[in-house]
């Protein structure tokens, strides 16, 4: 990973800032703050260095997924403007730094897994940065607008992975957290998708606001909205959390759902600002936090 | 995938400052690994199986 030689010309060496914004650090703090949650929410008591040395693994294997997906996505990214300064379209890194820096860090990141934790939340770990690599990177983001729907499921992982390394098992509850995160994605992507949809069309992503248009993407909001706000209920309901998750979660899914109703039913016309779908957007990132803070906070606090 | 990049115009003094930038860094992540090693191997002989 020191200088690459190119046309006989020396190259400089990448600058370790680049690297670390090819980590995809923004979606690295919801990753560790997720998988944190499902590790402290679990029974039982886990020693403090193993705990740190596991959530530092799931961020290590999160940003090698990041790496992965924008080395693959190069070309894709520089024909967005919202991604076309990264590193890799910039021209500031060579492709070749970054797959092995991805490589090297997914591996490193399972080798962390299973030496501080247990097998099982390193299976769990590979799984997750394979799914997010190899089924929604390469397989689907590129072929169907339910891209984000399946590929959700890669960015539910950390809750499942952080209770599993704390336990060695699968329980309900981190399902039900996967479940939560996987339903909450669809919304929030597509949110996003809606006001950055010329950018998407122009590198040729099947969005759902691409393929099927503004209508149904503002329709699918509200019907998962709807479905995740029963999910996020249910861990109270089904007496795995107590009251304080509970009303948490029934307050913020309706305030979820009521900021999806105006989007899910206004059209946008011509120089439209899009604030109900970005201020949605920007509450859905504070859903999530709230709510999984929530898990940790009934758990060592039962009302 | 992608076009190569162009590569950046070649500066010495740039070149050493990210080689010395990087080399401090990765000193500091491997003394750190290091000690997270030790201190992963002390907590697991503490820690019940």
């Amino acid at each position: 990973m020191a200088q690459s030689l190119t046309h006989g010309e020396m190259t400089l060496p990448a600058d370790w800032r680049d690297l670390f914004a090819l980590t995809k650090p923004r979606v690295m703090s919801l990753v560790v703050f997720t998988a944190l949650c499902g590790l402290l929410a679990a029974p039982g008591h886990v020693h403090p260095v193993l705990a740190f040395s596991s959530i530092l693994a799931i961020a290590l294997g999160a940003g090698a997924s990041g790496a992965l997906n924008q080395w693959y996505e190069a070309g894709i990214d520089a024909k967005m403007k919202r991604t076309a300064n990264r590193p890799l379209p910039a021209g500031r890194l060579d492709p070749q730094t970054a797959l092995h820096f991805g490589v090297g860090l997914a591996a490193f990141s399972v080798f962390l897994m299973l030496f501080a934790a247990n097998w099982q939340a390193a299976v769990l770990l590979t799984a997750s940065i394979l799914f997010y690599v190899l089924v929604y990177t390469i397989w689907l983001k590129p072929r169907t607008p339910q891209n984000i729907v399946i590929g959700g499921a890669a960015g539910a992982f950390p809750p499942l992975i952080g209770w599993v390394a704390a336990t060695g098992t699968i329980a309900p509850l981190p399902v039900l957290l996967f479940l939560l995160i996987f339903l909450w994605t669809p919304p929030h992507f597509w949110a996003l998708a809606l006001f950055v949809r010329s950018d998407y069309a122009a590198a040729g992503i099947p969005m759902m606001p691409v393929v099927a248009g503004e209508r149904a993407t503002r329709r699918q909001i509200l019907f998962y909205a709807v479905i995740m706000a029963a999910a996020a209920v249910a861990p109270w309901a089904l007496g795995y959390t107590g009251a304080l998750y509970g009303w948490t979660a029934v307050l913020m899914s309706a305030a979820f759902v009521l900021l999806s109703v105006p989007v899910g039913l206004r059209k946008a016309g011509e120089g439209d600002r899009m604030q109900p779908e970005k201020r949605l957007f920007a509450f859905s990132i504070a859903y999530l936090f709230i709510l999984f803070g929530a898990v940790v906070a009934d758990h060592m606090w039962p009302l | 995938m992608t076009d190569e990049p162009t590569p950046e115009p070649f500066d010495e003094a740039e070149y050493r400052r990210r080689q010395r930038s990087r080399a401090n860094l990765m000193g500091w992540i491997l003394g750190g690994l290091a000690f997270l090693f030790f201190f992963i191997t002390v907590a697991r002989m503490v820690v019940p199986k």
